[in-house]
């Protein structure tokens, strides 16, 4: 399948290293735009700073490149100004929440239609691999020379308690479920977020002796398993894969309608 | 009789003007002396068709009206010293974008939490220089409520004419204050809506190529033209650059924009000054009770006068040296520690003459706390 015609060409080369999987990501989003047959038009994609935000650029969508952690405070003001359009917006796991932690939650519970793909890489790329809330305890990083003291977040219990109404995770060993999460979460109406592995060899790899991307990628078939699988029962340190959460509620930017209708009835 | 005069707050007065100008998206967050505005815009704008949103927090609110703004919107978000420390990043954001917006800071005391419930000017220099690295901004203030209603109008006419961020820089004084407002006709206030591109669909449309006039039309996000908006250093099209000649013409056409305009950006008003010895020189609250030093010594003889300034960014420099040139002595009138003193002295370029007359308590000043500074420089003692 040709997912040229969505690429910007006169962006290219991007300034992935070789081996990221954040290439795999952006193909996988791709593929889900192209099977659900959308308009370029229709699609904003907002991002903020780091490896996982350069994307926005590379895409002929309407793209938003801002401030580090605040994508989703951005395209909140999208949405709401213009419910019509379909927001995407990927984010690396220090961008979504660290710094983007607040807006992350707020977003989740105001179940506002917005398509949020943390590319979770357990560290800070381009700044030159520091420690994030998703690297977890006993991680080498370049702020964590003794290794990391802090424990993790897990993406999909935050988004379940914060609201979000489709929860799903994967890696970028499992490609084909990369675009089908991410066509389904676009589908979704309401906070879809979408968790995707995806390995840094140059920063995370290299300093916790992970090896190359591919190894990386085959540690994530040998440490996920499909939700509720008979192999998560016997080994509970594994990690599960696929959608959690996928439930109707009441949309945020349709949910005003509401009010402007209250707001003119008098 | 008049049919639009209503008895307001200086907040209620910022939003009449702003729906006036058109505005039809605000986001914001609750803080003291700025909360009316929000309060207000949540019942009005879903009323003439526009939205309100309260966000988690003064960072979340700046980002949502420049999303919105990017969608065609005329936006607004109003907050108060702490909020407005937490709103410069992305206020950065807008003047590196070139994204139309209006950001009102109601000022009170400061640092920090200050004194959330009193007036101050503290603020001036955190307008101009709050967000990180060169640029330039335009900041406006009133110190009436018709005035604050034509400054309103005036930032979002700024805003759209030169694709910037507008700071409205009111005080708790005269935004609790309560007064008369007549409310202009429709078609009465000129009004600057959006400058859109005529370049047509399939045609390779350039966001950030400006016209021979420096203007650049604007395309909605949603529309036929799909682009690139980044807070990096960018070239015509949107695309990030670290190539020198394209970092240097962007800096240079942000500053320019501004600064090669001092003197139309510059409202003021003035009184009294072409034979004044004293010239008083002040702004918002200060400029009521400097205005009435004006009035009540003019019955008595003395030869003062006043320039208020409404422009505060770009600072309306060549003016204030020409009002200022005959005068004996100049005395600024502000509530903080001399920040548009400083730019007088500049202005002026004889510090001798300058003068200040504060206060920093969290009191108004009023008409005697002027005079007793006047009567020292008068040399007739308090």
């Amino acid at each position: 399948m040709a997912v040229n015609k969505y690429l910007r060409q006169r962006f290219f080369p991007h300034l992935w290293c070789p081996g990221c999987g954040h290439g795999i990501v952006l193909n996988g989003m791709l593929r889900a735009v192209d099977k659900l047959g959308m308009s370029k038009n229709e699609i904003v994609m907002v991002s903020g700073i780091g490896c996982s935000a350069r994307i926005s650029g590379y895409v002929d969508f309407h793209t938003l490149h801002t401030i580090h952690g605040r994508a989703l405070a951005f395209a909140t003001g999208v949405k709401m100004s213009r419910p019509e359009l379909n927001l995407v917006v990927p984010m690396g796991d220090g961008d979504a929440l660290a710094i983007g932690g607040n807006h992350f939650i707020h977003a989740a519970r105001r179940n506002i239609d917005i398509t949020a793909i943390v590319m979770n890489n357990r560290i800070y790329g381009m700044t030159g691999g520091q420690y994030s809330p998703l690297s977890g305890q006993e991680v080498v990083a370049t702020t964590a020379p003794f290794a990391s003291i802090d424990p993790s977040f897990d993406v999909v219990e935050l988004s379940k308690a914060a609201g979000a109404t489709f929860i799903a995770r994967t890696t970028t060993y499992h490609v084909k479920q990369i675009d089908d999460f991410i066509k389904q979460a676009i589908l979704h109406e309401g906070f879809a977020v979408v968790e995707i592995l995806t390995q840094c060899p140059t920063h995370f790899g290299r300093k916790n002796k992970q090896g190359s991307a591919v190894d990386m990628m085959k540690l994530y078939r040998d440490i996920t398993t499909p939700i509720g699988s008979k192999a998560k029962q016997e080994n509970p340190n594994l990690i599960e894969r696929g959608i959690f959460v996928q439930e109707e509620k009441p949309e945020y930017s349709r949910e005003y309608d509401k009010i402007i209708e209250r707001a003119t009835r008098g | 009789m008049e049919k639009n005069v209503k008895f307001v707050q200086g907040n209620e007065a910022c939003v009449e003007a702003a729906l006036y100008a058109g505005l039809n998206f605000f986001a914001g967050y609750p803080i003291t002396p700025s909360s009316e505005i929000a309060e207000l815009l949540s019942g009005r704008l879903p009323a003439s068709g526009g939205k309100f949103i309260q966000m988690e927090d003064e960072i979340a609110s700046m980002c949502a009206i420049i999303g919105a703004s990017l969608t065609g919107n005329k936006v607004m978000t109003a907050t108060s010293g702490p909020g407005f420390s937490l709103m410069q990043e992305a206020l950065g954001y807008a003047v590196m974008t070139e994204i139309p917006c209006v950001i009102v800071n109601v000022m009170r005391g400061g640092p920090s939490t200050g004194i959330p419930t009193h007036g101050s000017q503290g603020d001036v220099n955190q307008a101009r220089w709050g967000t990180h690295g060169d640029h330039s901004i335009l900041a406006l203030t009133a110190s009436n409520h018709q005035d604050i209603f034509e400054m309103t109008v005036t930032a979002f006419n700024m805003a759209e004419t030169y694709r910037t961020p507008v700071i409205l820089l009111f005080d708790e004084i005269v935004a609790h204050m309560r007064e008369r407002l007549v409310i202009p006709e429709f078609g009465e206030l000129p009004l600057v809506e959006r400058l859109r591109t005529s370049v047509s669909e399939g045609i390779d449309y350039h966001p950030y190529l400006p016209r021979e006039d420096g203007r650049l039309p604007m395309s909605d996000f949603g529309g036929v033209h799909r682009y690139n908006v980044t807070g990096l250093y960018h070239d015509m099209w949107g695309f990030p650059s670290t190539e020198p000649r394209v970092v240097h013409e962007l800096i240079r056409h942000l500053v320019d924009k501004l600064e090669n305009r001092v003197n139309r950006l510059a409202h003021y008003k003035e009184y009294f000054l072409e034979d004044a010895e004293y010239v008083l020189v002040s702004y918002g609250s200060a400029a009521r009770s400097a205005l009435h030093v004006v009035k009540e010594r003019r019955l008595r003889g003395e030869r003062l006068g006043l320039l208020e300034l409404q422009t505060l960014w770009p600072f309306p420099k060549e003016v204030v040296h020409e009002k200022c040139a005959g005068a004996k002595a100049v005395i600024v009138v502000e509530l903080n520690m001399g920040q548009v003193l400083q730019l007088v002295k500049m202005a002026v370029g004889d510090p001798e003459r300058i003068f200040l007359a504060n206060r920093i308590d969290g009191v108004f000043i009023t008409p005697i706390d002027i005079m007793k500074i006047l009567r020292l420089i008068q040399g007739k003692g308090v």
